[in-house]
């Protein structure tokens, strides 16, 4: 398979991936945050083909946006893309061949997002390891492009549209998030952790909590994982 | 400040404070791959911090929603979740499923109560 034909196999999965369409959810309610909080549509733009991760890019819109001070938001965004480094870390092996140049893995990994990281696993066993690389690269264009255009869509309803449905596209966010984050947790560790940060971080936000994000995060994960550990040991 | 160095000062705030510090973990990662396994201990510890993290996003934004979500009654947020996680589970993990059946009650509920 030549390297364009690899890119261009992973830029149609794009179209055939129902996260395609969770992202384009995700997106439109980024796009309507973003207006919400008065960032330019251009602005808006580049953070999403720049942050590449949904998350990230809602805390640095409400945290930016509600007058934050610029260090608070480095340390929350920065504290929500630490879940990147497992998942490109367990996607890179994937992609590699002996030998390979380091340097040739900053897209694809710049690439890595919860959705994109759970399409990669489940086709990327079917690609021949030689044209990985470029077909996960395609498949990322893909995803970006969708993800911009459902951005910039998002943007121009929120001002255009009524109340509740401007309302029913910010819910998309959370609800998106929770049903893939739940997808994705097959370990007990996940599930805890996930439960627990759901109860956890309204808490700490409630009771004003500086960092309140990273405390309760680390805070319901370390539980989490105790937890695994000393079901581990029983056993 | 003039509208040019504003317009200018939010593009170096998108990549100081969003896009640094977000990708900085991409290429951690990278770096990081070339000797750490896919099951190695402390992956499961940060992904667990991970998880808990984007749970805390995801309770923060439908409790103190933001914008004009804030609108829709706090109950009916909580029931339209509720909903779509029980969709979710009921039609075998269905993504596409979960998030329907939550914006569906979510309409629904402030048509109803609101």
């Amino acid at each position: 398979m030549s390297t364009f034909g690899a890119f261009r196999a992973g830029f149609m999965a794009t179209w055939t991936s129902v996260f395609t369409y969770v992202l384009l959810g995700n997106y439109l309610g980024i796009g309507a945050i973003s207006h919400d909080f008065g960032f330019s549509i251009t602005w808006t733009l580049v953070a999403t083909v720049l942050v590449w991760a949904g998350p990230a890019q809602v805390i640095l819109v409400s945290t930016l946006g509600a007058g934050a001070s610029l260090f608070e938001v480095a340390v929350a965004v920065g504290l929500s893309g630490v879940r990147l480094l497992p998942m490109v870390v367990s996607m890179l092996p994937m992609l590699k061949r002996p030998g390979a140049r380091s340097w040739k893995l900053v897209l694809p990994a710049h690439f890595t997002a919860v959705s994109i990281w759970v399409e990669a696993v489940r086709l990327l066993p079917a690609v021949p390891r030689e044209a990985r690389i470029a077909f996960l690269n395609g498949l990322g264009t893909g995803y970006t492009v969708c993800a911009t255009a459902a951005t910039l869509a998002g943007y121009y309803l929120a001002a255009r549209m009524p109340t509740l449905l401007s309302a029913a596209l910010l819910f998309l966010t959370p609800l998106a998030f929770l049903m893939s984050t739940l997808r994705n947790a097959r370990m007990l560790v996940d599930r805890l952790a996930l439960g627990l940060g759901l109860i956890v971080g309204p808490l700490f936000a409630h009771w004003q909590i500086g960092l309140d994000l990273m405390w309760s995060g680390i805070a319901a994960g370390t539980a989490a994982y105790a937890v695994h550990r000393a079901r581990e040991a029983m056993q | 400040m003039t509208a040019l160095s504003g317009e200018f000062g939010a593009y170096l705030a998108l990549v100081l404070v969003g896009f640094l510090p977000n990708e900085v973990w991409r290429w951690l990662a990278v770096i990081f791959s070339r000797g750490l396994g896919e099951d190695a201990e402390i992956l499961i510890w940060v992904r667990a911090v991970a998880t808990a993290i984007l749970a805390g996003v995801i309770a923060k934004l439908t409790i103190f929603a933001p914008g004009v979500l804030a609108t829709v009654p706090t109950p009916v947020r909580l029931g339209a979740v509720l909903i779509g996680f029980l969709a979710f589970s009921l039609m075998r993990r269905s993504v596409f499923a979960g998030v329907l059946a939550g914006e569906a009650a979510l309409i629904l509920g402030a048509l109803l109560f609101a």
